[in-house]
């Protein structure tokens, strides 16, 4: 379904990584801190450009196709993406007229799901660390997009939080979907494919 | 196509009215710093009517300069900025659904502001339908050129001063053609010339700066 390539030799943080992944598989993106794993998920949702190398999906350059990639693709980053004074509702409203989906679930329906249920139209800066990041991930239950890209996604969620994200991304999996993630948790899903960026920066 | 303008244009309006002070800002500074000209300068009307028209023009400028710095700053900072980079939506018209919204709640009250500071002024009655038009297009201009500066240094720590040293000299034709449209009319002369010309520096704002401010948000992600 997919090949993916990069490198990247901007100050040698980190060169020579490459990954090929197919449909329904998991990749976990290891390395210490400061290892590149945040720029190399940045890279992959194209909003940085590799200093060399390509991004391939679906077999075809992603910069030929960028608009095509960008339908295909979901990223959530370190930064939660909400706007503090409006309501995770809200928030899910303009995110979702941005990334257009057809997805039959409503906003209200989705937020009861990620357990904010009463906190739709308080805002967002009231809420915890863990619930913002719940409210972000809220994204993951309405978009279509094939292939996902997520930044640390278990930071400050619970362990409940935790399981049922790990129950998503592995129905993902099962419908066919790619995941892109990095952690620093030991996931609890069997079937998953490792990049250890500390490595690949070594042997460049 | 137009889904994604239509949702930036609300967010950024509902952000708004959530977040009344700030966008008080620039207007307030307009108001103040005109109230100060008759106070620090002299009080005698005919002395003030001379300088009315360039003071009104400048103070707006300096006024919409002040708030163009945080157009993309509190986007960029909460993660949204990316999601909007990487949206399928075309950023362009995003870029310019932001411009208007920063446009609605910058230049257009500085623009229905500025008949009221020009009575203060003494502003003579000829002036007053020239002040409003070259006003109304002028903060177009302002915003949309603003834009591309404030999307240049939207990731620098201190982007500010370098804003203003981009921005300056872009915003410069755009002042002497609005202060000089009030000023021929004060003076008795046809306003249409000067007009016309910010007309057109309104269509060239639209048309250009979107795309380059959209070129220079790509950029600045990658700092």
């Amino acid at each position: 379904m997919d090949a993916i390539a990069f490198e990247r030799d901007d100050s040698a943080l980190f060169s020579g990584v490459s990954a090929s992944l197919e449909a329904g598989s998991i990749l976990q993106i290891e390395g210490p801190n400061g290892a590149g794993k945040t720029t190399l998920l940045r890279i992959i949702a194209s909003i940085l450009t590799p200093t060399a190398g390509t991004l391939y999906w679906r077999g075809e350059d992603v910069r030929h196709h960028r608009q095509r990639y960008l339908h295909d693709m979901l990223f959530l980053g370190h930064l939660p993406g909400l706007k503090q004074s409006l309501s995770p509702l809200e928030n899910l409203q303009w995110w979702r007229r941005v990334h257009p989906d057809d997805s039959p679930h409503t906003n209200a329906e989705v937020l009861d799901r990620v357990g904010l249920c009463g906190y739709e139209d308080v805002p967002c800066y009231t809420l915890s660390a863990g619930q913002q990041r719940r409210a972000a991930l809220a994204r993951l239950l309405v978009t279509e997009a094939p292939l996902w890209v997520l930044d640390e996604p278990f930071t400050a969620i619970d362990k409940q939080g935790v399981a049922e994200l790990e129950s998503l991304l592995t129905q993902h999996a099962a419908r066919g979907g790619i995941t892109v993630l990095s952690t620093h948790q030991d996931i609890g899903i069997a079937d998953i494919a490792r990049l250890s960026l500390a490595d690949s920066g070594r042997r460049a | 196509m137009g889904a994604g303008f239509m949702a930036i244009l609300r967010r950024d309006l509902l952000l708004a009215c959530r977040n009344r002070g700030e966008i008080a800002n620039p207007v307030i500074f307009f108001f103040i710093v005109v109230t100060l000209i008759p106070l620090g300068l002299t009080p005698e009307a005919g002395r003030l009517a001379e300088i009315a028209p360039g003071i009104l023009w400048v103070m707006a400028l300096l006024a919409s300069l002040l708030s163009v710095e945080g157009l993309f700053l509190s986007d960029f900072r909460d993660g949204t900025l990316e999601q909007l980079v990487i949206s399928p939506q075309p950023l362009y018209l995003m870029v310019l659904a932001k411009v208007l919204a920063h446009w609605l709640i910058s230049g257009l009250p500085l623009t229905l502001l500025a008949p009221v500071l020009g009575m203060m002024l003494s502003l003579p009655a000829a002036g007053y339908v020239p002040l409003v038009l070259s006003l109304l297009m002028g903060t177009a201009v302002l915003s949309l050129v603003g834009a591309i500066g404030a999307a240049l240094t939207v990731a620098l720590r201190k982007g500010g001063l370098l804003l203003s040293l981009i921005v300056m000299p872009l915003y410069m034709p755009v002042l002497i053609f609005g202060a000089s449209a009030v000023q021929r009319a004060v003076d008795g002369f046809s306003v249409q010339g000067p007009l016309a010309v910010m007309g057109a520096l309104l269509a060239l704002a639209l048309l250009m700066s979107p795309f380059a401010t959209a070129g220079a948000l790509r950029v600045s992600m990658h700092g």
